[in-house]
């Protein structure tokens, strides 16, 4: 156990008062030299502060994007401290303190389903250890033995005296105590806060306008931005006319950002923008000018059948068993770019105080110590010269995690305007046309049957964009993108494969178009479980059998994946058959540590339209902290990976993006969405994620049923380009 | 210029052709309406005028006059006590929270009109996008604030 709270808190409390201030808020208004005389309140560890009026405040170092985080991981705290949940409230720490703290908190990325499978072990032991030094200290003050002391709701009970008191009471001296050494957390089974369906804390703000969003800030003194970059990719700015937008009302400043950038600095953001979009601009369209969709479909075409790849997964001699098969089957896929689309465009505010050497950074982001490292490097300043105050985001999706182009960008247009807060909000149309986009790929995949309709080999190739190689190629293995194979590795606890197959080679061919890759929800899972999964209902087919009877065969060595998948097909009453009219689709995956498998039953209106009733959706997560979230997360993660699947695709023309809103870039809307039934079944043994993972089963589940309604079998994503209307 | 918004009337001193979103956030400093897209796809930004729904983001300040009553998500109840709200509170809705405004103000609209939608009613009211994803418990919202079983 190397949780040492106690030497963290002493140096806390000696060196950095100044940083305690702008906590309550959820993030930091300034005010200047008020927030250095702000006391500092009896912080137990870095995990828990108690105040005197009984109020339980609860640090959480991962951010919240909707995805219910914080209150679980409230949740996660409050059941080892015993607190009164009533009293519990959040804040969060910036990563400015966790830097000056020695990363007391930990990491701070809120990205791959890990907020809080990846963190609750330390901070359920904050809570447990906090509970600890304020029993202690009660128990000092009536010097009797911690031992015959209890406490419930934040109460600490004298067992054999009956003398009571409160953690309000104590907590002052429990912030002076030394941590404890030995720490038990509880026994899931006797969890009374976690594992409940609590609603969140953080709901009633969003239902009268008063939660604050980025975008919303207000600071004294501040300027708005609006930004245009180079539309095609790795373009630079060569210049810009003045002139043209000279006398504008508001407008105070024109600057380049960057060397592909320009910006407009004025009063209002709708007097910035306006003016942005009268400034006549000069590009240099650089060398990607003439990129296009079509341009990166035969670049990855050639990858199908290229020599030199990376292996992701391999046993047997699947060459070998191919020719031997009595039959074989091939196919080929594709999934296309996808942009993230958070309700809420990209934005940032900053302040560069000029005579001070200091920035300050306001935004959304899932990963504050990357937003503080982009903003040093962008400032030009040791990162211990700058702060970032986190906000929740207007939905993240992975867009805010690795890649924090707009705080660089907000922080070089502050240094123009020293000592002046500046708002920078990217219009829909720049959040189109510069996201960070899911990779596009495609995949051929031959399988081989025996006489008995085994499957004996399976080759999967897939051709296409590396996520790692866009954003961080030093986390390559020799060259190798491991994460392009989430959900087809051999072994692991993030995504197995659960089949067994005898002979198998799965392998990919890096083809890096000139679009920015990105994580996005789900990330490769998704077109990793629509080639697998559509391919095994190919293979099925083929062999004559239930599509769920031939993944069953295949899965006995995989008992957790084998469990979602019955759980699923029992729900629908798979073994009888679907109501007249209605036709059903199965799948199954594993990724970000989860099982999930989705039984989808739709039907077909007479123009061709699919029409999804109902979604079976089965989830393995291992432990469950809040399953009303975890419900919300299925569902949520439907919406998303349906809307890709339905009707949406990013395509490049002329080396640029060329959806720029949401008219030729559609969601789905509720009245697409389908009934959905979850099946939560934590096994209780690992911790899995949960705001991903049924992603990863939606499209393939429908995709299947549209083949068991329409006999056509949708290989190219999305559906909005094929004709379903029966010939 | 002269708006009433909440109930409250506004002078201001803007450019008729800014969009009314914007006067909103920006002039008259109500940000609980939000900006998705500022071409009328999104509903993020849908306030009532004279208790129709409008998305404030595609029409300019000019065309509304001061006796048109403006009202946004901050002026939908005193204290949140509208019944979608309260919905909204009880069924954990929002996820994120950035389309909830947009969300809301379409519910309450319908509800105004049609006291006991019907789900063909609800879809075709709610045409608001919401990435996170939460269209499930926005129906199941609607139906139990108009006391609807199911
Ligand atoms: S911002 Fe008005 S409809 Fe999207
Ligand atoms: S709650 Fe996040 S966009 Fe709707």
């Amino acid at each position: 156990m190397n949780f040492s709270t106690g030497t963290s808190r002493r140096r806390f409390l000696a060196g950095s008062a100044a940083a305690v201030g702008g906590f309550s808020l959820g993030f930091h208004i300034p005010a200047g030299d008020a927030a250095a005389q702000t006391p500092a309140r009896p912080e137990i560890n870095a995990w828990v502060v108690i105040r005197p009026d009984e109020t339980v405040v609860i640090r959480v170092a991962r951010i919240d994007m909707g995805q219910g985080t914080v209150t679980g991981l409230a949740q996660l705290v409050a059941e080892e401290l015993e607190c009164d949940w009533a009293k519990v409230t959040t804040e969060y720490p910036t990563p400015g303190q966790n830097l000056a703290r020695n990363r007391v908190w930990g990491n701070f990325q809120t990205a791959g389903s890990q907020g809080i499978r990846q963190s609750q072990d330390y901070v359920r032991k904050g809570g447990a250890a906090a509970r600890m030094m304020l029993i202690e200290a009660a128990a000092q003050s009536w010097k009797v033995p911690a031992s015959e002391c209890r406490v419930a709701a934040g109460v600490i009970t004298h067992t054999p005296s009956g003398r009571s008191t409160t953690y309000g009471k104590v907590a002052d001296a429990a912030a002076k105590l030394d941590p404890p050494k030995d720490i038990v957390l509880k026994d899931p089974k006797s969890w009374t806060i976690a594992g409940r369906p609590l609603p969140r804390l953080d709901t009633a703000d969003k239902v009268d306008g008063r939660k604050v969003f980025g975008i919303d800030l207000v600071l004294p003194g501040m300027v708005n931005a609006a930004i245009k970059a180079c539309p095609v990719f790795g373009g630079k700015l060569r210049g810009f006319d003045p002139a043209s937008v000279a006398g504008r009302s508001g407008v105070k400043k024109v600057v380049a950002v960057g060397d592909n950038a320009v910006a407009v600095i004025a009063d209002t953001w709708w007097h910035a923008q306006s003016a942005l979009d009268a400034l006549r601009i000069d590009w240099d369209e650089g060398p990607n000018a003439r990129s296009s969709s079509a341009t990166t479909a035969a670049m990855l075409r050639e990858g199908l059948t290229a020599k030199e790849v990376f292996v992701g997964n391999q046993a047997g001699d699947p060459d070998a068993a191919l020719a031997a098969a009595a039959k074989t089957v091939e196919a080929t896929y594709s999934v296309p770019h996808q942009h993230h689309a958070t309700m809420e465009p990209m934005n940032a505010t900053a302040r560069w105080s000029g005579g001070l050497d200091k920035v300050e950074v306001w935004c959304p982001t899932q990963n504050g110590e990357s937003a503080l490292a982009t903003a040093a490097a962008a400032s030009g300043l040791p990162p211990q010269q700058c702060e970032v105050y986190r906000i929740d985001l207007g939905g993240g999706f992975g867009r805010r995690a690795t890649s924090h182009d707009y705080v660089r960008q907000a922080v070089l247009i502050a240094k123009e305007m020293p000592g002046v807060p500046v708002k920078l909000i990217w219009s829909r149309e720049e959040d189109m046309l510069h996201g960070w986009y899911h990779p596009v790929t495609m995949c051929k995949l031959t399988g081989g049957l025996d006489a008995q309709g085994n499957l004996t080999a399976l080759k999967m190739r897939i051709s296409g964009q590396s996520i790692l190689a866009g954003v961080n190629p030093n986390a390559l293995q020799n060259g190798r993108d491991p994460i392009t194979f989430q959900g087809l590795n051999p072994s692991g606890t993030e995504g197995r494969l659960g089949y067994a197959i005898p002979n198998l080679l799965i392998d990919h061919a890096m083809r890096n178009p000139p679009v920015p890759p990105g994580f996005w929800r789900g990330v490769n899972n998704n077109q990793n479980a629509v080639y697998l999964e559509c391919f095994i209902d190919e293979l099925a087919h083929a062999a004559g059998q239930d599509p769920l009877a031939f993944r069953r065969r295949m899965l006995g060595g995989s008992p957790k994946h084998l469990a979602v998948l019955d759980a699923v097909a029992e729900r629908a009453g798979w073994s009888k058959p679907a109501p007249a009219g209605t036709f059903r689709g199965i799948a199954q995956h594993m990724g970000y540590g989860s099982y999930v498998a989705a039984c989808a039953e739709i039907s077909m209106t007479s123009s061709g339209q699919v029409k999804i009733h109902r979604i079976i959706a089965a989830t393995d997560c291992g432990h469950v902290v809040n399953p009303q979230q975890v419900a919300a997360q299925i569902e949520g993660s439907f919406a998303y990976g349906l809307s890709a699947m339905l009707m949406q695709e990013i395509t490049i023309k002329d080396g640029r993006v060329e959806q720029e809103n949401f008219d030729t870039y559609p969601c789905l809307l509720l009245q697409d969405m389908p009934a959905v039934e979850s099946i939560i079944m934590p096994s209780g043994d690992f911790w899995g994620g949960v705001g991903e993972p049924t992603i990863f089963v939606a499209a393939p589940a429908v995709l299947n049923a549209i083949f068991a309604a329409t006999g056509k079998r949708i290989r190219d994503l999305p559906l909005k380009n094929h004709d379903l209307r029966k010939a | 210029m002269r708006l009433t918004v909440n109930g409250r009337t506004h002078d201001l001193n803007v450019d008729p052709d800014t969009p009314l979103l914007w006067v909103i956030r920006e002039q008259i400093g109500l940000t609980g309406t939000k900006y998705g897209c500022g071409v009328a796809q999104c509903g993020a930004c849908s306030v009532h005028v004279d208790g129709e729904v409008v998305r404030s983001c595609s029409l300019p300040v000019s065309a509304f006059g001061p006796d048109q009553k403006i009202v946004t998500i901050e002026g939908l109840s005193a204290g949140a006590v509208h019944p979608i709200q309260q919905a909204w509170i009880a069924l954990d809705v929002p996820q994120c929270g950035y389309c909830q405004s947009g969300q809301i103000m379409a519910a309450a609209a319908l509800l105004a009109k049609t006291p006991k939608p019907n789900d063909e009613q609800i879809a075709e009211a709610m045409q608001n996008i919401c990435r996170c994803g939460t269209y499930n418990r926005i129906k199941a919202g609607i139906k139990q604030a108009a006391g609807i079983a199911g």
